[in-house]
């Protein structure tokens, strides 16, 4: 029962999908988007599962003292301003009493992660008494103060100026960061494992090399340069390509039977 | 521009000084920009996907009825069902009740399944073999404008790709051992893929130092900003803010030069 059931509905749902694909008709393309649309739902619940885990393991680094504890509200904060920033948006043209707010719910989160770490009952009554005063006092400027407003429903959140600022100021800044480190990383990995010891190693450099001098105004005979490495990216490079992405696909498509037919049931774990 | 955006961009600046400072080694700045980033990603996505998936998804569909006492009169109550089934996964953290996640995940597993079968051999195995099957151009075998041997519409180009797909595919058909005529063309297929693979890791490199070459030109226009005085909110404050950067960032260097030698100079 407690396996059957889930074999039972991959091999229903994984076969009805294939033969829907085959059915050009209004009934089946109705229960196609209906499907799809049940899968999207069912990830953001998935995805509520992951936000839950990042919290647990935040707090849990508190409430330990594990080194490095304290980055956690970093996190913890980041996490809650962004989520307030994208349903909040101010009403008209001030926005009243939105940062005392702000304050005053990421005071609280702080009061109730001291809470949870706290190891005496005096300094859990202390902090607890704190949270619960913190969160009296935000719920009472969100009642209060017309300045702004919550939007769950529609997607005011989106233009918040802080929202936008967040993202083009802190997360694109770091995340385009973090992959350009990358690049003297791969470079450092390159020089050890790059040596022409053979002809495939060497057939490795050439095209590696070729096409790294590809935007060079720089070299000699640039012209040229850039001219073998269109060739290079649009000739063996497309044959490689298009061979792996046949090999991909192919595989792909003998999991995803495997799957449906229930040889595979690795997605299951155990119990 | 404005100040309050001039602060935004300074804050830019230090999380990237933050995450270049890797580069040295891990440090206390780069742990503050690494988790940072993971609470505000997390956010993001929560808002984009409540925001863009969810509501229409979901709240939308249900919301034509009204709330009667505990049950919902909605002309689409079957969007009720992965509502629920979405609950159920959040039975994961449940000893007893966890094997009732398994429902949920087996839906969209069978579904995701279900899906990419077709898709994948319609999208991506059938439209590469179509692309492949191109008549070559024999009479523009060496170029279309007399010898061009790096001219990637030629006849011989067309050949080349042909050929060296279909080389690299025997490189992968492992139901056959590798030797004689077959292990040849095999052999050919690894030169093949050896070039893919180096051209890949070249891109690769290009596209990183591409996102290094804008951080950089985004810190130098942080930089011209601090000092730009035909912006008509130009204040002291600028420079002041600029200065502070840069001192901050120099005395954190001297910091670590110092202890550095007073570390070797304790052990030696």
């Amino acid at each position: 029962m407690r396996r059957q059931i889930p074999f039972a509905l991959v091999f229903i749902f994984g076969f009805f999908m294939i033969f829907q694909f085959f059915v050009p008709h209004e009934t089946s393309e109705f229960f196609y988007e209906f499907l799809l649309d049940w899968i999207i739902v069912i990830g953001i619940f998935a995805l509520a599962l992951g936000i839950w885990s990042l919290f647990k393991v935040s707090v849990e680094k508190i409430k330990l003292g594990k080194e490095g504890a304290q980055y956690s509200y970093v996190t913890l904060v980041g996490l809650f301003l962004m989520m307030a920033f994208g349903f909040t948006q101010k009403t008209g043209e001030g926005w009243g009493l939105y940062f005392l707010w702000i304050v005053l719910c990421g005071a609280c989160i702080v009061a109730l992660m001291r809470l949870r770490a706290s190891a005496s009952a005096g300094s859990k009554r202390m902090w607890g008494m704190m949270a619960l005063g913190l969160l009296i006092g935000a719920v009472l400027v969100a009642i209060f103060d017309d300045a702004w407003a919550f939007y769950f429903y529609t997607q005011e959140g989106l233009s918040n100026s802080m929202f936008r600022d967040f993202f083009d100021y802190i997360m694109m800044p770091i995340l385009a960061t973090m992959f350009a480190l990358l690049a003297f990383y791969i470079a450092s990995a390159a020089y050890r494992a790059f040596r022409a010891r053979n002809l495939l190693a060497s057939l490795l450099l050439l095209a590696a090399l070729l096409v790294m001098s590809r935007f060079n105004p720089f070299l000699p005979g640039a012209e040229y340069v850039a001219k073998a490495s269109n060739w290079l990216m649009n000739v063996p490079n497309m044959a490689a390509q298009r061979a792996i992405v046949i090999g991909i696909g192919l595989g792909i498509v003998g999991t995803a039977l495997k799957v449906i037919l229930g040889i595979e049931r690795g997605y299951m774990g155990k119990g | 521009m404005e100040f309050t955006q001039f602060l935004w961009m300074t804050f830019g600046v230090f999380v990237t000084l933050c995450i270049m400072s890797f580069l040295y080694k891990d440090n206390p700045f780069y742990k503050f920009a690494e988790h940072l980033v993971v609470g505000v990603s997390a956010g993001y996505f929560v808002v984009i996907l409540w925001h863009t998936g969810l509501v229409p998804k979901l709240f939308q569909r249900l919301a034509d009825g009204d709330w009667y006492y505990g049950f919902l009169n909605s002309s689409n109550l079957e969007y009720l069902i992965p509502a629920i089934l979405g609950c159920l996964m959040w039975t994961r953290f449940s000893k007893d009740y966890s094997w009732l996640s398994r429902w949920p995940m087996a839906l969209y597993i069978g579904i995701s399944a279900g899906l990419a079968v077709p898709l994948e051999m319609s999208n991506r195995v059938n439209k590469q073999l179509q692309a492949m099957m191109v008549k070559i151009d024999w009479a523009n075998f060496f170029g279309h404008d007399g010898f061009d041997l790096l001219d990637i519409t030629n006849g011989l180009s067309q050949l080349l790709i042909l050929v060296g797909a279909l080389a690299a595919i025997i490189y992968f058909f492992f139901s056959k051992e590798h030797k004689g005529a077959f292990g040849h063309v095999a052999t050919l297929g690894i030169w093949v893929l050896m070039i893919g693979f180096g051209a890949s890791f070249g891109f690769t490199v290009m596209a990183r130092i591409s996102l290094f070459i804008n951080r950089l030109q985004d810190t130098f226009a942080w930089g011209h900003q601090s000092f730009d005085t035909s912006n008509e909110h130009y204040s002291i404050f600028f420079p002041i803010v600029f200065w502070g950067l840069v001192l901050f960032v120099t005395g954190y260097i001297a910091y670590e030069i110092v202890t550095h030698l007073r570390k070797k100079a304790t052990t030696s």
